[in-house]
This record gives C-alpha cells, sequence and structure tokens, in this order.
C-alpha cells in the first residue's frame, strides 16, 4: 500500500471539489473493496477523503412514492429497513444474498455499486489486465486461462471480468437512479442502466462519474409491487460471489421484470427480454443472453441462467 | 521404553481419565486470545523489526537482475535481501523446491526476496518497489491427462500378483474408469510465520508456526549451513497445518537471513495471496480404476494406475496409497506414477495418498456395486480382508471395518433396497444417498518425553505441536493416568526444540506416539520414584505413592525422568492401519445443479479413543475438509502461465458455516495391543479418507449421473440434468 | 440440455514466445508512482476506546484497525487470518457492530468504541460464549477462534434486531433462532479445521440460555 494523506470531509460538494483538484485522491467509506485493492497496490491512491462524515446515512421517502437512500447506508441496515422488506423485498434479498453479515455492516450503499471486479487476473499485479493497466492485454483471454467465474455477454476483446455485486442486480430489476454531486457543486442524476460501462476498448473506464464526482443518493422509484425474488448461485452455499444471480418481480398477469449477475461487466437487464417472461425461461433468456460469446469454460453460464429462472417462475 | 510385543493388560484397560471426554486444557487460553501464536511473540525478544516477502511472477526460469534502490530508499526501509544476494541455499528434509537463494525460479510466486522495515506497512510497501527482469524459462507442458497416456503402462508395476488380465477376462463384471482430482491448498487459518532472532550470526532462535520441531530445526541448519545445536525453536500454537506446516519454509528462512543481515530480530508472516503459490499443496491426479468381480460379488481384479505432478525428485501425490490394502481381490495391479511439471511443490497434505485414492476408489467402488446389482455396503462387506491383500502372510493387527459399515449404515437409516437413482424428491431437491469406506495407515514414530515432579506440579515436556489435534489434553490425560494424579496437577508444555524430540504432529501419527512417549516417560520416573525411595513397585493413585506401610504425596517430591517411545520389530509383522465407513445424504437441486449436503455420519475404527471430544472434533473436521475437496476446492491452474490463479480465501473455496449440516460420529470400542502401548492409532486423518467419494455417490443416487472429475461442480452436470 | 441460444466462444490468444523474451516487473509502478504525491501528513493521532480503555495512538494512515489492535497496542486476541476480508478472523466490535478490522483503517476510528476478544472475557473470567467455546469444543487450533466468538455474539443481536439473513423466510416476520440462521450468519468467519457443527452448538447453548 503506497503512502497517502487523510482528510475527513464535511461537505458533499467541497468533498468533490477537493477529489478533483488532488491527482491520485479517492473517497472512502466502508473500505472494504477499496482497502482490500490498496493493499495489493491494484488502487493507489496518495490522498483519502473519508466521507463518513458526510450524514448521507438515512433513508428517506419521495415525494412519488419511492425511497431515497443516502449513499452512507450500509448493506445491514439498507437490507433491514422496514419499507424495504415491505415495498422492494428483491433488494433485501440480493443484499443478503452477497459478503458476509461483518462486511454488509461496514459496506455503504455507493461503495457496493462501486465495486470492482473480481477477476483473478484484475487481482494479481503480475497478470495482464486491460482493466488494471491498460494495453497489457487480458489475462483471461489466453489459452489456458482461468475463465470459470466470469462474464459471458456485454464483453470485449479486452476484459470479460463481471461486475460482482448483487445489490446492484436487485436496484437494476427496481429501476434504482444515482444521484451525484460534481465537483463544480452541480448534482445529476444517472439512471443505474447508464451508470456502469461496458468495457469495450477501455476496460478501465467503468461508471459514468467524472473525476471528483461523488455518489450522494440512491433513489428507488415507487413501488412496483409484484412477487419479487433473488436466486443466486454459487458452488458453496454462502459467502462466495455469484455464478449466476437472477433477481425477478413478477406480475400477477406474468410481466415483469429481469436482471441477472454474474455473467456482465454490470447488472445485465434487457427491456425486451422483460416483455418474453410470460413466455418462459427460454424464451427470456434467449432474448437476454443474445449475443453471448462466452469462454468454453463459463458457457455452462447461459444454460444456468436459463434454468435458475425457471425454478423461479415456476414458484412465481 | 522398546514396544516389543503386543500390550497385554495395562493401566488403561481400568482407566479413570485416558478416553474419557475432556474439554481442552488450552481452551480458555484460546477462547480468550490469550494463547500467543507465532507472529505475536512481543514478550520473547525486543526490538523486532518487520520482513516482507516478494514472489516470483514466472513459473520457472531465471531472475536477470534487481533493483533495489527505489526500495532502500523508501521510508523505513533497514535492508533489503534478494535472492541474487545469496547463494543457492541447501534443500531441506523431503523439500526439492528451493526457498531462498540464487538466479534459478522453480515456480510461481518462490521467495526472491525479503524487505526489512521498521514497520509492516513501510516492509509492504517497499517490496513492490523493487524491480526484477526475468527470463522465463522454456514453455512447458502442465497437461496431466496427456501425462497419464504417457506413462500408463510403463514402468514396473509398485504391486502385481495373479493374472490380472485373466481376471478381467473371465470376470461377472468389469468396470473401467478415468478420474479426475485437483490440486488442494492446506489454507489452515494462521498463515506461515516466524519472528527469528539471528542477529549476531551465533545462536538462532526461530518463534515458528511449525507442526515438526525437530524435522524443521534440521532443515534450517542444513539450509542456513549451521550447526543445528546453535538454533532453539519454539511452537507452542500452531494455527492449523494439515500437513502444510511441516517443513522449513520461505518465512522462517527470510526471517532468518533479514534478522542476520539487520542484525536484530525480524518477523515475516507469508501474505494470503502468496501461500498458495509460494508453499506446497496436494497435486491433482488423474486416475484409471479397473475392477473385476465375479458373480457373488468378490473382486477378482483391481487395477490403479495414477499420475500426479512435482519438481524434479518430488513425490507427487500417490493417490494408490490404500488400494494394495483396503480390499481383497484375487489378482491387482497396482502403479504410481509423476511427471516432473514446473509447478509449486507438492508434498504432504491430510492423508497424503489416502484422500486423493479414495476420492477416485471409493465412487469406483459405488459403479462396481451398481454394475452386480449389490447394495454397495454389503459390496465392501464381501471383500473385507483380514490380512494384508498383496501379502496374506501379514494379518491386520486388528480390523473392524466390516463392524463400521454395519454399524454406521444402522445409526444412518441406510437403505440397503438403494432406491433407484433419481428417485427421491424434496420440493426442487432430489435427494440421494451414499457411503464410502474410510482407510489411512496407522503409522507411528519414535517419542520422546521428559517427566518431573517440580514445584508441586507433574510437568510433561516434549517437542510435541498442538496444532488443532488435542495434544495438550490428551498427553494431560496419558500422564494423569499413568501417574495417578488429576488434570488440574499435570504442566504440559509443547513445541520446543529445548523439550525431548517428539514425534511431531503428521500423518495421523501424532497423538499415539506422542501419548506413548509420554507414557514412557511417567513409566521411567515411577520406577525412578521407586529406586529413589527404595520401594519394590509401588502404586500410583489419588496422588500418593503406595507400597505396604508407605503412603506418601507424589507431588512433593522434586523428580525426573527423560525417556523415548521406540517401536519393535514384532510390528512389522502386522499390517496396521484405521477404518471407517462415511455415510452421507444431499440434495442436487434439480434445477440449477447446487448439491447441499443434508447429514454426514462417520463410523471409525482407530483403536482406544483417547479423549472422544478432540477426537471426535478430529473426524467432524476431516469430514468438513472433505466436503469443500468435494464440492468446491481446486487450485485453479492457467497452463499457459503455470501458476495457480485463484491464489487467495475468496477464490479458493473452502466449506463455510453454510455448507455444514448435522454430523454424526461413531466410535467402535475398539483396542489395537499391537498399534501402541495404549492400543491406539490416530485419528485425524480418517475422518477426511473416502468422506467426498460418499458425497459423489450420493449425488449419483440423488440424480443417476455420475461425476468422476472433481469438485463436483454443478457446471459438470448441468446438462446431463432432466430438462425443466 | 441444449443453451437456450446459439452462441460463438469467445477467441482466445496464445502467450507470446517466452523462452527468450525477459520479463520486467515494477517499471510500470514506478512509473506511476511519480505521478502523484500525498498532500499532507502520512500519520494520524486517534484516540480509540479499546475494551474500556482510552488509547491515544499516532499510525501511519495505511495501519488497519487490525493491525493497529496486533502491533501497536499489541492485543493480538484479533487474528490476521487472510488481511483481505475473506476469512473473519480479524472481526472484532466497533461501536457495537462488529467488522472486518482487517478492511478499516485505523485512522477512519477516531473517538470510536472498539471491542476485542480480551475485552469479552478472560481465562478466570470467561463470557458464557467464551465457556459454550469451550464446553462444546467449538474451535481445534483456535486461530479463527475470537473472530468466531465476536461473530456467534454479534449473531444473537443481529437477529434479535429483527436484520434479515439470506435463509430468513418471511422478512416481514420476526426471526427467529435457528440452525439454519445461525449457519448462514456465520458464514463470513472460516474454519478450516471444520469445528463448524461444534460452534453451532456453543451458539445455541448461550442462545437457549439467554432465553
Amino acid at each position: 500500500m503506497r503512502q497517502f494523506s487523510y482528510e475527513k470531509a464535511s461537505d458533499p460538494g467541497a468533498a468533490a471539489a477537493r477529489a478533483a483538484e488532488v491527482q491520485g485522491a479517492k473517497f472512502i467509506a466502508g473500505g472494504t473493496n477499496l482497502l482490500d485493492l490498496m493493499k495489493l497496490e491494484i488502487e493507489t491512491p496518495v490522498h483519502l477523503i473519508d466521507v463518513n462524515g458526510l450524514g448521507l446515512d438515512t433513508i428517506s421517502e419521495t415525494e412519488d412514492g419511492g425511497l431515497r437512500i443516502g449513499t452512507l447506508v450500509t448493506n445491514t441496515v439498507l437490507s433491514a429497513d422496514a419499507r424495504i422488506r415491505r415495498d422492494y423485498p428483491v433488494l433485501t434479498r440480493a443484499i443478503a444474498a452477497g459478503a458476509s453479515g461483518q462486511l454488509r455492516n461496514k459496506a455503504t450503499t455507493g461503495g457496493n455499486l462501486l465495486q470492482r471486479t473480481r477477476c483473478p487476473y484484475f487481482y494479481d499485479t503480475a497478470m495482464p489486465c486491460n482493466k488494471r493497466a491498460p494495453g497489457t492485454g487480458c489475462g483471461a483471454l489466453t489459452e489456458g486461462a482461468f475463465s470459470r467465474q466470469l462474464g459471458v455477454i456485454g464483453t470485449s476483446e479486452a476484459c470479460i471480468a463481471t461486475h460482482p455485486s448483487d445489490m446492484a442486480v436487485a436496484m437494476r430489476v427496481l429501476d434504482a437512479v444515482i444521484e451525484t454531486v460534481t465537483p463544480t457543486g452541480m448534482t445529476r442524476q444517472i439512471p443505474l442502466e447508464e451508470f456502469h460501462q461496458l468495457p469495450g476498448d477501455t476496460p478501465d473506464q467503468e461508471t459514468a462519474l467524472l473525476p471528483g464526482e461523488l455518489i450522494t443518493h440512491v433513489t428507488l422509484p415507487a413501488p412496483v409491487g409484484g412477487r419479487q425474488s433473488y436466486h443466486k448461485v454459487r458452488d458453496r452455499a454462502s459467502y462466495a460471489f455469484a455464478l449466476v444471480s437472477v433477481a425477478l418481480i413478477r406480475q400477477a398477469d406474468g410481466t415483469g421484470r429481469i436482471a441477472l449477475g454474474g455473467v456482465a461487466p454490470k447488472p445485465w437487464r434487457r427491456t425486451e427480454a422483460d416483455a418474453e417472461l410470460p413466455n418462459g425461461a427460454r424464451a427470456v433468456i434467449a432474448r437476454l443472453l443474445d449475443g453471448a460469446t462466452p469462454t468454453e469454460e463459463n458457457a455452462f453460464k447461459i444454460t444456468l441462467a436459463e434454468r435458475t429462472l425457471a425454478a423461479m417462475l415456476k414458484e412465481a | 521404553m522398546q514396544f516389543n510385543e503386543p500390550a497385554g493388560e495395562t493401566l488403561f484397560d481400568n482407566a479413570k481419565i485416558v478416553g474419557k471426554a475432556h474439554t481442552r486444557i488450552d481452551g480458555p487460553l484460546k477462547v480468550t486470545g490469550q494463547a500467543p501464536y507465532a507472529y505475536e511473540r512481543y514478550d520473547v525478544v525486543e526490538g523486532q523489526l518487520y520482513g516482507y516477502p516478494l514472489g516470483a511472477t514466472i513459473s520457472h526460469g531465471t531472475v536477470t537482475a534487481m533493483d533495489t534502490a527505489a526500495a532502500l530508499a523508501a521510508p523505513g526501509v533497514r535492508t533489503i535481501v534478494t535472492t541474487l544476494d545469496v547463494e543457492p541455499l541447501a534443500l531441506g528434509m523431503l523439500n526439492v523446491a528451493r526457498l531462498f537463494g540464487g538466479a534459478d525460479v522453480m515456480h510461481y510466486h518462490q521467495a526472491i526476496a525479503v524487505v526489512i522495515a521498521e514497520t509492516f506497512e513501510q516492509a509492504r510497501a517497499a517490496a513492490s518497489l523493487i524491480e526484477v527482469s526475468y527470463e522465463q524459462g522454456d514453455p512447458a507442458d502442465y497437461d496431466l491427462d496427456a501425462a497419464f497416456e504417457r506413462l500408463q503402462g510403463s514402468g514396473e508395476p509398485d504391486t502385481l500378483y495373479g493374472d490380472v488380465d485373466a481376471a478381467f477376462r473371465d470376470a461377472a463384471a468389469v468396470t473401467d474408469q478415468m478420474y479426475h482430482t485437483p490440486g488442494e491448498s492446506h489454507q489452515m487459518m494462521e498463515p506461515f510465520a516466524s519472528i527469528v532472532d539471528w542477529s549476531d550470526g551465533g545462536q538462532l532462535t526461530g518463534w515458528i508456526s511449525n507442526q515438526m520441531i525437530n524435522w524443521t530445526r534440521g532443515s534450517l541448519a542444513t539450509t542456513l549451513g549451521i550447526d543445528k545445536e546453535r538454533i532453539r525453536i519454539e511452537s507452542p500454537y500452531v494455527g492449523g497445518g494439515f500437513g502444510g506446516k511441516l517443513w522449513l519454509r520461505a518465512d522462517t528462512v527470510l526471517a532468518a537471513l533479514g534478522s542476520r543481515a539487520v542484525g536484530a530480530p525480524v518477523k515475516v508472516a507469508l501474505p494470503r495471496p502468496m501461500m498458495m503459490n509460494n508453499t506446497t499443496h496436494r497435486s491433482a491426479t488423474v486416475q484409471r480404476i479397473r475392477l473385476a468381480a465375479n458373480a457373488d460379488g468378490t473382486l477378482k481384479g483391481i487395477w490403479h494406475e495414477n499420475v500426479s505432478y512435482g519438481l524434479p525428485g518430488g513425490r507427487g501425490e500417490n493417490a494408490t496409497a490404500q488400494t494394495p490394502y483396503f480390499y481383497a481381490s484375487e489378482t491387482m495391479r497396482v502403479k504410481n506414477h509423476m511427471a516432473e511439471m514446473p509447478l509449486p511443490e507438492t508434498a504432504d497434505m491430510r492423508a497424503p495418498g489416502e484422500a486423493a485414492g479414495l476420492m477416485a476408489l471409493e465412487i469406483a467402488m459405488d459403479e462396481m456395486a451398481e454394475a452386480l446389482e449389490m447394495d454397495p455396503v454389503r459390496f465392501r462387506i464381501v471383500n473385507d480382508s483380514q490380512v494384508n491383500p498383496s501379502n496374506p502372510d501379514q494379518p491386520y493387527s486388528d480390523r473392524n471395518f466390516v463392524q463400521c459399515l454395519e454399524r454406521g449404515a444402522e445409526a444412518f437409516g441406510w437403505d440397503a433396497s438403494r432406491p433407484a437413482p433419481g428417485s427421491r424428491r424434496d420440493g426442487d431437491w432430489l435427494i440421494g444417498q451414499g457411503v464410502a469406506g474410510a482407510f489411512r495407515g496407522a503409522l507411528v514414530q519414535p517419542s520422546g518425553a521428559r517427566a518431573a515432579i517440580e514445584n508441586g506440579k507433574l510437568v510433561i515436556e516434549t517437542d510435541m505441536t498442538d496444532i488443532g489435534t488435542g495434544s495438550y489434553t490428551i498427553l494431560a490425560q496419558t500422564a494423569a493416568e499413568t501417574m495417578g494424579l488429576g488434570m488440574e496437577d499435570v504442566d504440559v508444555r509443547l513445541g520446543n526444540s529445548a523439550y525431548p524430540v517428539s514425534s511431531g504432529s503428521g500423518g495421523q501419527f501424532g497423538a499415539v506416539s506422542s501419548t506413548s512417549g509420554v507414557y514412557a516417560a511417567c513409566m521411567a520416573l515411577r520406577e525412578r520414584i521407586a529406586s529413589d525411595l527404595g520401594l519394590d513397585a509401588p502404586a500410583f493413585a489419588r496422588g500418593r505413592i503406595l507400597a505396604g506401610d508407605v503412603d506418601r504425596p507424589l507431588l512433593d517430591m522434586t523428580v525426573e525422568a527423560v525417556e523415548s517411545i521406540e517401536w519393535g520389530d514384532f510390528m512389522k509383522q502386522y499390517q496396521k492401519a484405521t477404518f471407517g465407513a462415511h455415510f452421507v445424504e444431499v440434495g442436487v437441486n434439480a434445477y440449477t445443479g447446487e448439491t447441499r449436503v443434508r447429514r454426514m455420519l462417520a463410523c471409525c475404527d482407530a483403536g482406544r479413543i483417547l479423549n472422544p471430544v478432540t477426537a471426535r472434533s478430529q473426524v467432524i473436521g476431516g469430514m468438513v475438509m472433505g466436503v469443500g475437496a468435494a464440492l468446491s476446492e481446486e487450485m485453479a491452474l492457467d497452463t499457459g502461465r503455470g501458476m495457480f490463479v485463484n491464489h487467495d480465501l475468496a477464490g479458493y473455496e473452502v466449506a463455510v458455516h453454510a455448507d455444514i449440516p448435522e454430523q454424526e460420529v461413531i466410535f467402535l470400542d475398539t483396542l489395537d495391543p499391537i498399534a501402541s502401548p495404549l492400543k491406539a492409532k490416530g485419528v485425524g486423518e480418517l475422518g477426511l479418507c473416502g468422506v467426498a467419494a460418499a458425497i459423489a455417490n450420493a449425488m449419483y443416487n440423488a440424480t443417476g449421473i455420475r461425476l468422476r472429475s472433481y469438485p463436483l461442480t454443478l457446471d459438470k452436470m448441468l446438462d446431463q440434468l432432466s430438462d425443466v | 440440455m441444449s443453451p437456450a441460444i446459439n452462441f460463438e466462444l469467445r477467441r482466445r490468444t496464445f502467450i507470446a514466445g517466452t523462452a527468450v523474451a525477459a520479463v520486467t516487473v515494477g517499471m510500470s509502478r514506478k512509473a506511476a508512482a511519480q505521478t502523484a504525491a500525498p498532500v499532507g501528513a502520512e500519520s494520524t493521532t486517534v484516540f480509540l476506546t479499546v475494551n474500556g480503555e482510552g488509547r491515544e495512538l499516532t499510525v501511519d494512515n495505511r495501519t488497519t484497525l487490525l493491525d493497529a489492535l496486533r502491533e501497536h497496542l499489541q492485543l493480538t486476541g484479533t487474528k490476521k487470518g487472510c488481511d483481505h476480508g475473506q476469512c473473519g478472523a480479524c472481526t472484532c466490535t466497533v461501536n457495537g457492530t462488529r467488522v472486518n478490522s482487517c478492511l478499516s483503517l485505523a485512522v477512519m476510528h477516531d473517538g470510536d468504541e472498539v471491542e476485542t476478544i480480551e475485552g469479552i472475557g478472560a481465562p478466570d473470567a470467561m463470557d458464557p460464549m467464551q465457556t459454550a467455546f469451550v464446553e462444546n469444543d467449538g474451535f481445534q487450533c483456535g486461530y479463527c477462534t475470537p473472530g468466531q466468538i465476536q461473530s456467534a455474539r454479534a449473531v444473537l443481536d443481529e437477529i434479535r434486531a429483527g436484520i434479515p439473513s439470506h435463509v430468513t423466510d418471511d422478512l416481514t416476520a420476526e426471526i427467529t433462532i435457528t440452525d439454519a440462521e445461525i449457519r448462514e450468519r456465520m458464514s463470513g468467519n472460516i474454519c478450516r479445521c471444520g469445528a463448524y457443527a461444534n460452534i453451532l452448538a456453543a451458539i445455541t447453548q448461550v442462545a437457549e440460555d439467554q432465553a
């Protein structure tokens, strides 16, 4: 871990301005991913701006009947909130499926969205990785490389990493919107759909955030009802990243929404696939994963996604 | 003490303490955080500096240059020792990968430098500033399947008797399958860690997390080229080993060289992401097993051929280890091969040989039972042998495998009529049950101890280690029993090279050997006391010495004895082993193929159980490791790069709480008078043997899908599960 | 079962000829290091209350809470198993909540109350959970044990506080203490010795005593 200076921020706009001003600065909140990466020198900030004192740790109701979640609300608090449990149960289910109790106690809402991939080639600084070290190649796409956990769709020749979040997959089916403050003090709203970027030729650019821009809130639109579920498939029963996860909202008439985790560089949703829900799992997955380019090792994820959805539809 | 004949009636046959449940005497220290592990020894020496290791980032080749200028200039850095600064260090006992020194790189993450700094943060930061140039070695072939094809049939068989070809030709049923087990990593919770003080180049003292004090002391002497007598090692608490800490490893060598270079004590722990490739592991195996059976279920032929990998001169993983001894067969051909590959060193991990071998053999047994339409429990019973099958003149000292199967089946509620695969269901879950046999050799090692009455306590000193195995407790029980004292009267001191050399902890020989050594020392103490007091065969009971009119308190004396147990040649007339049967029920999700174990039962035959609490913990712990081996553990090899990719605890998935269901353990009430004076054998590795195969067999029973390549992950069966 | 779509496998490349190519590692990092520098102090003085006792510490900003406890305060009961949030051995309690102390900076805990295993009980005055771990043999090597005990105590509190888990059936009903709830909530604490069943027994014993 490189040496860094440290300050506590007390105002969101000022924090954003400071982050833009200081070269190599980063925000820190829960720290559960950032510190992991700093120890390995995958992240090498020279200045940390601690945003825990910004007071963005409450959940309030919006005028249109939704919820506005402060970026510092921990995963535990968010998953346990009575309104979330009642009106957005897919979110509670997704959060509870991720990480461990003690990690969820520390991890924040904004930080969860900004989690970086768990690709093992990203995690070993001696390996080529276009995301960590642009231009070095993709370690996972060489002959003999290990790619079982990695992405099957939305990936590129430059990178096949997945986004590891469970929470974000649920937020994607809930059409969450991210609120930020920019270094110039402007606020803006970014639909989650547009927040995570596909890798293309620039897998190091992961989100729509501008330098210094700070997530302040995540807003959930008014509840959409329906039967909500989250099914995470993994090798061991807990404390593991998803092979495939499915967030599903299904209405009584058979329509609904679906997003996948564990398959793509972002929570994976296509509205045209949502439209296939009345037609069953196979039709949905055919649309949702059309154009997939898996490796031999992870092609099973396509079948797994279909079978997982089939199990969920049977119950819905 | 020579163990020259089978144990007759001994004081343990009427024991009040040995064999009884007793909680760990080291428990209160461990649950309060007061038990000091190697990296935590602030109490032992002042002025400790921090060492942080750097690992090579090529699979094999040469370090051509190292630039340490930037790292040396970094804040707090006191010195750096690079592999180019040091002549290639000699190899320690049974190790084949060089731990440090010279330009050659034999495997990924081999240690090539250590940075010594005032703080941990400074040392870690500076290590990443070292620039290293390499010349990568010639491309290597990491294809173990191809190696099997190449080696199959070559060399003299390790075991060959009878007309194997005729047996397979004339059999009523034949099976012939390939099996794969992956590389497995010990991943004990406490990282490899050492504090070494070699400040003045004279005496070297090491506080090391290590299973084998005397081996490691010897290896350290060899490696550093110094006299063993100049080395002292302490290892009173070890945070798990599983065979990974049998050896001298890089943390100790780097701490020693760093200490010498900087003239101060240095502490080094291997970072978790470096452990998998830097240290040893269980090799992957490719196995072919052919079985031939008569219509009555008796085996006509066993053919087992295995290949694993290793560095030149290494041992790999002999998955055939159990095969010549476990089941009766009219004919047998067994051959083990090792293919040389430039990968991290392969060496012992819990039940080396048997663990990987039974993962395959016990599936094969299930397949043959099915081919014969026999209950797999019955099939194993039919093929029991009371003699060494490959040397019928050698009887088993005590073998109750059939009882394990029968008692286990009854307790588990085994359905001998075997519901057809895929016929039981609980909601979305396909339910199946499986059985496997367990076999692990019962080894012993010479083991010594000092027993003394000092300051009102019975003090036991031995360099034996407690790696979670319960050594402190069972040695106290043995000593208390032998001396007629209570547990509270005994002070057990372990893991110090100043104490008599013991067996150490490994190969499931630790408990039996070290308790025998303590028994020997206590018996010598009794003789010494009798001689000092001029008594003829006094009794030792309730804390008193009793002989005729003499009745005096034992703990008032000051007296000591040092003695070892030595194992007589008569034992070689017998085959000695431990046995078990594992029963497992699993659920396989009919949609996703996820497998979850629903309940597990083990029935074990391991001679006298010295302490049912700690023995049971050893067995359930083995069963947990077996769940990981069956369902998730795999060292993912990048065959283009020759390194294990998933080198942390997020990538290498060991079983967690949620994976482990209700577990039941039954110990047969057996005694083996040929095994040791206590009629005991080890149990620490038996619990793992066969577990994974029992799970595989249960999965087959649940789904009708036979998986033969571990781990048994859902991707391997998804296309065979019924459409949904 | 055939996949729902036809797909092409992503093309893989061969690693370029390696025998003659020299590889240098470290250069690119050094280059990156020169582009930016800290803009303030690299160490900070913090005040922690640890096990009820006020402790002032000046730490390198990089020092984790775990290393502050182990290396500065010599409270080594909190263990370093992986240092990356992947094992749970470092679990301790901050302001009443269990966290992985390896993934938190000491500098971020100024003013916080930290409880470690040493603060829970001593060998001659054990907490009921510590006693239950001894009685049920809820450990073997002992290295993950302090973290297990910290989590065990917190898990019962978290269930009583109504925090749902992955295995909670009904998100709107009161959560009951079941084997499945305990196992799931303890899953962030790995025990390679495999004492899970005994740990469950210990926690259940304490839960029943408290009921």
